[in-house]
């Protein structure tokens, strides 16, 4: 092949060049003091890297659980107290009960939901990880993983664009572009899912807190956000493990092929631009995902009251739905009314859990959970045990991506036909794992 | 201009009579410090038409006057043909910039260079920025500017973007490129003699093919190091002497470009060897 020969001469003729330049112009002293390679050597040995990860990882998910519980309750108070403030005007002007209970109890608690659940965590997170990319932690992190992703077929990238995804799966799936050779993006974007984001986050939370907490029963909040932190980083944990699996599985089956080489640079330890890291957060990532995540969270609220108000023989559409998802729920180790939350809840995975409190306390409209322990007792009523809860969580970390994501994965890919597999790939996942672990429950008498 | 459809929704619609100015760099070199510190929050991101790329582009104030500054994609070359490599190019070939500036980092300058190199094989409108060049005397790197500015033939800028330190002398170089009171001359790399003859057979088929001011030389290097798009171009039927020329390599205005897909891709691999002991590469298969 004489075309790959001469562009092979014409590389070698330019980086001779690049290197007569560079001699001619450059002298280099006896060097300083340069602690890098140091550092390095010991972020990317297995023995102290992947430990330090972990706990890099189980840091930042801690600092964003415990840091966005205060600000989201003073957003849900601002809420309420707006939502008085709107009642009193839709009164005022004479409107319908309808509207008031479409308008209010429909689209405006589902945007009230998505907003004070959501914004806080990602205001958090989503700086702690530009923060991360800027001090040049990141790029060691891929190098650390690439060993781990070529044996399944990957490329050492995706555990960045991962880390994105803890954000948001949708930004997740467009940090894909890093990787070059189409085959490993498409792997990366279709396994983006099995990585919990922040939308599923806060249920994990709330569950982890009240389950693995003890109920709730003598726990104050705080000490359950340690506890439930740990649960949480295990629940991620097993999502990597699955991603890693299925990676395999795709490369070894639609995605055949050799793993690529890529180039990647260790950039020199910064210091992080503060003021730049904030601004360029919360401008490019946290109001954009949050832009997106409202958009499709007002009309999905308002058709989730219309489905809990209309009855149709007795009992409304929410529940034929719920009894008619019954039989597959009990499969899985849930019951129809989580089963038909997951499935309302697509539109935006943060209100699953609200609409399953509305569902099985049947007001009619999403409610303000009051605390942890009135949560235990609902979902206890409920016939909830710890191999519900467990399934829950299962199934949150590996079911189909919200319609955000699916739409952003249709621009990604530009194809319908593997959009539809970024759905079906992980809900098939979710069906067995759930299925076998809660057969395996009930074998055991946990269930 | 043939390309303008391009990018009809982009940049160049965006940028009026402004002259446009393309900020080209490796990856990790301070190029989006750069371009925040030179645009403020005067910008715009969106993806190159057809492309899942990101792109952001914005305008700068310098003396009284507005230019838009074109942020391509961080490569390390042009002649890969991964989907960043080939926007970076293509805006080069076909948007013809008024200016390019090259962010290289001073630290690895080896490296850069090669892209810097590339660059120049497309237009002679370029100015080097030379950032973090105090992080590089840290490390114990001597750099002579002028030495390095005569051996390529462009002014070279030292600069520390993320204080802003040399930003205002990078902009005074830029504005005497683009009104033309400061011409360069780009030395070009010269290629093995057999390489450079296939080269000037290439550049004439090419000449007939494309409108005048095409970079020739630098679509006669992509297509022997066998980019698809400009040997498709090579093997049309040459148009008859004095028709008009038709449009480059590009597309069609409107038509989204050929997706890369599942086609395996070609791509020249830089000899680890020469590449900075900061550059690690993965293992391969």
């Amino acid at each position: 092949m004489t075309r790959t020969a001469d562009a092979d001469r014409i590389v070698a003729a330019l980086y001779e060049r690049a290197g007569t330049l560079h001699r001619t112009a450059v002298t280099r002293r006896v060097p300083g003091r340069d602690l890098t390679p140091v550092i390095d050597s010991i972020l990317s040995s297995p023995l102290t890297g992947f430990p330090l990860m972990l706990l890099t990882l189980g840091l930042v998910i801690w600092v964003t659980v415990a840091g966005a519980n205060y600000p989201s309750e003073v957003l849900a108070r601002a809420f309420q107290a707006g939502e008085r403030v709107l009642a009193a005007a839709l009164s005022a002007v004479g409107a319908p009960a309808w509207a008031g209970g479409f308008l209010l109890d429909g689209v405006y608690r589902g945007l009230a939901w998505v907003i004070a659940v959501m914004l806080p965590p990602m205001a958090i997170f989503f700086p702690c990880f530009t923060l991360l990319e800027d001090l040049g932690y990141l790029p060691r992190i891929a190098f650390s993983l690439d060993a781990v992703f070529k044996k399944v077929g990957a490329c050492g990238r995706q555990a960045l664009t991962m880390g994105m995804g803890l954000g948001c799966n949708a930004a997740g799936v467009v940090s894909c572009r890093i990787i070059d050779s189409p085959r490993e993006r498409m792997t990366a974007i279709l396994t983006n899912v099995f990585t919990v984001c922040n939308g599923r986050f806060p249920a994990l939370i709330t569950l982890a807190a009240v389950f693995a907490g003890g109920a709730g029963a003598g726990r104050s909040a705080a000490g359950g956000g340690a506890a439930a932190a740990l649960v949480v980083t295990a629940v991620v944990l097993t999502g990597a493990v699955v991603t890693l699996a299925v990676s395999w599985l795709l490369s070894r089956t639609l995605l055949r092929g050799a793993p690529s080489f890529f180039v990647l640079e260790l950039p020199p330890f910064r210091r992080p631009r503060l003021g730049q890291v904030l601004v360029r957060s919360v401008l490019d990532r946290t109001l954009f995902v949050l832009g997106r995540a409202v958009t499709v969270a007002a009309p999905a609220g308002g058709l989730v009251w219309v489905l809990a108000n209309t009855s149709v023989g007795g009992s409304t559409l929410l529940a034929h739905l719920a009894g008619w998802l019954g039989p597959a729920g009990a499969a899985l180790g849930l019951d129809g009314f989580i089963l038909a939350a997951f499935v309302l809840g697509l539109p935006a995975n943060e209100i699953v859990l609200p609409i399953l409190l509305m569902s099985y306390l049947s007001t009619g409209a999403m409610v303000e959970v009051g605390s942890l322990e009135a949560l235990g007792s609902i979902l206890a009523a409920n016939g909830w045990t710890g191999l519900t809860a467990l399934c829950f969580m299962l199934f949150s970390l590996l079911h189909w991506p919200c319609a955000t994501t699916l739409l952003t994965i249709r621009k990604e890919t530009m194809s319908a036909r593997w959009t539809a597999a970024a759905a079906l790939l992980p809900t098939a996942v979710a069906a067995v794992v759930c299925a076998a672990v809660a057969a395996a429950g009930r074998l055991l008498g946990v269930g | 201009m043939a390309s303008d459809g391009l990018f009809r929704t982009g940049p160049r619609a965006a940028s009026g009579s402004h002259p446009v100015v393309a900020l080209a760099g490796n990856p990790n070199t301070g190029k989006s410090t750069v371009f925040n510190a030179l645009t403020g929050l005067a910008q715009h991101t969106g993806n190159w038409p057809g492309k899942t790329v990101r792109t952001a582009w914005g305008t700068a104030r310098h003396r009284g006057r507005l230019y838009t500054l074109v942020d391509l994609p961080g490569t390390y070359s042009l002649l890969a043909g991964s989907a960043e490599e080939e926007v970076a190019s293509d805006f080069l070939c076909h948007g013809r910039p008024d200016a390019t500036v090259v962010v290289a980092d001073a630290t690895a300058l080896e490296r850069n260079l090669n892209l810097v190199l590339q660059v120049l094989e497309v237009t002679g409108k370029v100015v080097v920025l030379l950032n973090l060049i105090d992080e590089a005397r840290r490390k114990g790197y001597d750099i002579d500017v002028g030495v390095l500015a005569e051996g390529l033939g462009v002014p070279v800028v030292p600069a520390v973007a993320r204080d802003g330190r040399g930003l205002p002398e990078l902009m005074d170089t830029v504005a005497a490129l683009c009104d033309g009171s400061l011409v360069t001359h780009p030395r070009p790399v010269v290629y093995p003699p057999d390489v450079e003859e296939s080269l000037r057979r290439l550049e004439a088929r090419l000449a007939g093919r494309l409108p005048r001011g095409a970079p020739l030389r630098w679509l006669a290097v992509r297509a022997l190091c066998g980019d698809a798009r400009v040997l498709r171009l090579l093997a049309g039927p040459a148009p008859p002497p004095g028709s008009p020329a038709p449009a480059g390599p590009a597309p069609p205005p409107g038509s989204p470009l050929p997706s890369p897909g599942f086609s395996p891709v070609v791509r020249p691999r830089p000899a680890v060897s020469r590449t900075s002991p900061e550059t690690k590469r993965s293992a391969g298969p």
